[in-house]
């Protein structure tokens, strides 16, 4: 047999999993088109035409005897005997398949046989079908498709390293106090589902509400996006603008740009980004002027461990 | 000392009402909010004048029991709203942050 056109080894063990999970008879098209051995070749041509095919198997009952091909039409044509019967000049030495093969056999099939169609017998040798490439190319997608809907509602690229994770992402709007501290709120409650210790809970809690105030007062708007460890909790705030002029000024302790009015409701007391760094274990802060400003903070839900302290 | 006990010593008038009526742990007084998020206790009566639906946020994320809002400042109705669903009692007094915290701080003290 010839190889697949994908390596056996080195493709993703799905792609491979899938060409030998789908059978023949999942691709296949149960609707046949066939002729008797005592019909002209022309009512073949024109059961050919009707059809918009380009091979019909000749059969007597249930059984497969031959096929004719457009090619042996058109044979017969410049041959002038597209009127005699088709049983003398059918092809009879047939390649088939048989319905419970994998669908990689029919690949392999179409890349040595080099023809169009493939007639399917069953295991009592009966003709139940026919495939082309066009058939297998429908399987597989509509097959790849229903596995490709499922990645992304796990959204989840990598099993492995994703097992056990929780993971919500809450978008932010410039000075949208009515919904400010909706995306702590939701990780805090998130936090008390998975009884994660008080302590540390109320750290990561004062993180993403400084760091979401942030977004509100200062960004034209951003992403909070939480993720959630069996060891560790991170909050990740990126926004699109306008960035941080000077981030270790940023980082002082009641250092804000913040408007007057803003003050008035409590906020723009320069405590913000010092308050995340303080509750995190790992703490990072990348700005670009014009750009914008990626702010991650991670809290160890045992506690610092001594190596990072 | 319970929430609902505070209002006999005090010139307090509860404008919301439905909360779990808990033991007062402590208080903090203050009106940055990042100031009390980072070191308000849980459980706790927060003394202020920030009357709006953030200081409900702040105080849900701290567990904050009960907020006391002085100098008569008006309490918006979407903080009272707000401070309904997450069951936070809301005190209003015509009284400023000192005395109500110096009250507060001496009826804690003796218990």
């Amino acid at each position: 047999m010839n190889p697949l056109p994908i390596s056996a080894d080195s493709s993703p063990s799905y792609m491979l999993e899938l060409l030998f999970r789908l059978k023949i008879r999942d691709a296949m098209t149960t609707h046949l088109v066939t002729a008797q051995r005592q019909d002209s070749l022309r009512t073949v041509q024109e059961l050919m035409k009707q059809n918009a095919i380009t091979g019909v198997p000749i059969v007597d009952g249930k059984r497969l005897l031959g096929l004719i091909s457009v090619d042996d039409v058109i044979r017969a044509l410049d041959d002038g005997y597209i009127d005699e019967k088709v049983g003398p000049r059918m092809t009879r030495n047939l390649i088939v398949l048989e319905d419970d093969m994998p669908l990689s056999f029919g690949i392999s099939y179409m890349e040595k046989y080099r023809f169009g169609r493939f007639p399917v017998l069953n295991k009592g040798k009966e003709l139940i079908g026919i495939i082309t490439s066009r058939d297998i190319i429908v399987a597989l997608l509509l097959e790849i498709n229903r596995e490709m809907e499922k990645l992304e509602q796990q959204n989840l690229p990598n099993p492995e390293v994703t097992k056990g994770r929780t993971r919500k992402v809450f978008q932010t709007r410039k000075f949208d106090f009515e919904n400010a501290g909706k995306a702590s709120s939701a990780i805090k409650r998130i936090l008390k589902d998975k009884n994660v210790d008080a302590t540390v809970t109320r750290r990561i809690a004062t993180a993403a509400y400084e760091l979401e105030m942030n977004q509100v007062v200062h960004s034209t708007g951003g992403r909070l996006s939480f993720t959630l460890d069996s060891d560790r909790a991170e909050v990740v705030a990126t926004d699109s603008g306008p960035g941080i002029e000077d981030v270790e000024l940023a980082m002082k302790e009641g250092y804000s740009t913040a408007t007057e009015w803003i003050r008035s409701l409590g906020f723009g007391a320069g405590m913000g980004l010092a308050n995340s760094k303080r509750v995190s274990d790992e703490f990072s802060i990348e700005s670009e002027p014009g750009v914008g400003t990626t702010v991650r903070s991670i809290v160890y839900l045992k506690g610092k461990t001594d190596e990072n302290q | 000392m319970k929430i609902s006990e505070m209002s006999q010593f005090m010139n307090l008038e509860c404008i919301q009402s439905v909360y779990d009526d808990a033991t007062v742990a402590s208080a903090y007084t203050s009106d940055l909010l990042s100031d009390v998020m980072a070191n308000a206790r849980e459980h706790s009566v927060l003394i202020t004048i920030q009357a709006h639906k953030n200081t409900i946020a702040v105080a849900t994320l701290v567990e904050i029991s009960a907020i006391i809002v002085c100098n008569n400042r008006p309490v918006p109705e979407d903080m009272v709203a707000a401070a309904r669903t997450e069951r936070i009692c809301i005190y209003t007094t015509g009284d400023n942050q000192f005395t109500v915290s110096g009250r507060l701080y001496a009826a804690l003290r003796t218990g």
